[in-house]
C-alpha cells in the first residue's frame, strides 16, 4: 500500500524538499557579516604591493574570516546557480549535466581559492 | 510518471514584453544577473589569491588594477556582492511576510539599489581613508 505522502515524495521538479532552500537562507545570512568583511578587504588590499597583501592574508583571523566567507559564499553559488539552471533549462538531459557541472564549478572555485589562502599563510 | 499522449493547448500566461517594466521587477532580475555575474566573478577573485604566491605575478595584476577598466571592474565587483547582500536582505525580510504590501515593496526595491551604490561609495571611501 502507498500512502499519499509517499506517491508524491521525490516527484518535485527538485526532486527534494526544503533543504534547498534551508541551505540558501543559511549561507545567505552567514554571507551578510562575511561579506560586508570580504568587500572591506579587497577594498583595502587591491593594488597594494605583495609584501602587504601576503602579510595582511597571512594572520590567522584575516585567513579564517576569509576562508569562512569562500565556504560561505561558494555554497550559495551552487545553490544559487542549480536554481537558475532548473528555473530556464527545461531539457532534462543538459539540465542535469549543468547541475551537476555547477558543482564541479563551485567545488572548483572553494578549494583553489582556499588552496591559495592556506599557500600565503603558511607563507609556502 | 504519467506521460500525456496528447498535449492539451492551455492559455499561456502573458509575454514580458507587455508589462511595464516597474522597479521591483527590474530589482528581481537584476538581484539574478548580478548573482549570476558573481559567480563567475569569483574567478577573478581566485585568480588574484593564486597571483599572490609570487611577487612577480603579482606586479603584473597590480597594473592591470590600475588601469581604468580594471578600477571599473573591481567598483563593480564590490558594487555587485553589495546589491545582491542588500537584495537577499530584502528577500529575508520578505520571508517573514514582512514588507510586501504596495509601497513597501516599492521602498524595499529602492533602498537595494541606492543602498548599494552608497555603501559601495563609503567603502572605497573608507578603504581609500585606512591606505594613507
Amino acid at each position: 500500500m502507498r500512502t499519499p505522502l509517499n506517491r508524491v515524495r521525490g516527484l518535485g521538479p527538485a526532486h527534494s524538499g526544503t533543504g534547498h532552500f534551508w541551505l540558501q537562507r543559511l549561507t545567505a545570512i552567514a554571507n551578510i557579516p562575511l561579506v560586508i568583511y570580504f568587500v572591506f578587504l579587497i577594498a583595502t588590499l587591491a593594488g597594494r604591493s605583495h609584501a602587504t597583501v601576503t602579510a595582511t592574508l597571512g594572520e590567522p583571523v584575516v585567513a579564517l574570516l576569509l576562508l569562512a566567507a569562500i565556504l560561505s559564499i561558494t555554497m550559495h553559488m551552487r545553490v544559487g546557480m542549480q536554481v537558475i539552471i532548473e528555473d530556464y533549462i527545461h531539457d532534462e538531459g543538459l539540465k542535469i549535466t549543468l547541475v551537476v557541472l555547477n558543482t564541479f564549478f563551485t567545488v572548483g572555485v572553494g578549494l583553489s581559492a582556499a588552496f591559495a589562502v592556506f599557500r600565503i599563510s603558511l607563507g609556502l | 510518471m504519467i506521460e500525456h499522449k496528447t498535449r492539451v493547448e492551455r492559455p499561456l500566461s502573458p509575454h514580458l514584453q507587455i508589462y511595464r517594466l516597474t522597479i521591483t521587477m527590474a530589482m528581481s532580475i537584476v538581484h539574478r544577473i548580478v548573482g549570476s555575474a558573481l559567480y563567475f566573478g569569483m574567478l577573478l577573485f581566485v585568480w588574484w589569491l593564486f597571483a599572490a604566491g609570487n611577487a612577480r605575478d603579482f606586479d603584473r595584476i597590480n597594473g592591470w588594477i590600475g588601469t581604468w577598466f580594471g578600477q571599473l571592474i573591481l567598483f563593480g565587483f564590490t558594487w555587485a556582492l553589495l546589491h545582491h547582500m542588500l537584495g537577499g536582505i530584502r528577500h529575508l525580510i520578505w520571508d517573514t511576510t514582512r514588507g510586501l504590501e504596495p509601497g513597501e515593496r516599492e521602498m524595499l526595491a529602492w533602498a537595494t539599489l541606492i543602498g548599494s551604490v552608497t555603501l559601495t561609495v563609503i567603502v572605497w571611501i573608507v578603504a581609500f581613508m585606512m591606505r594613507s
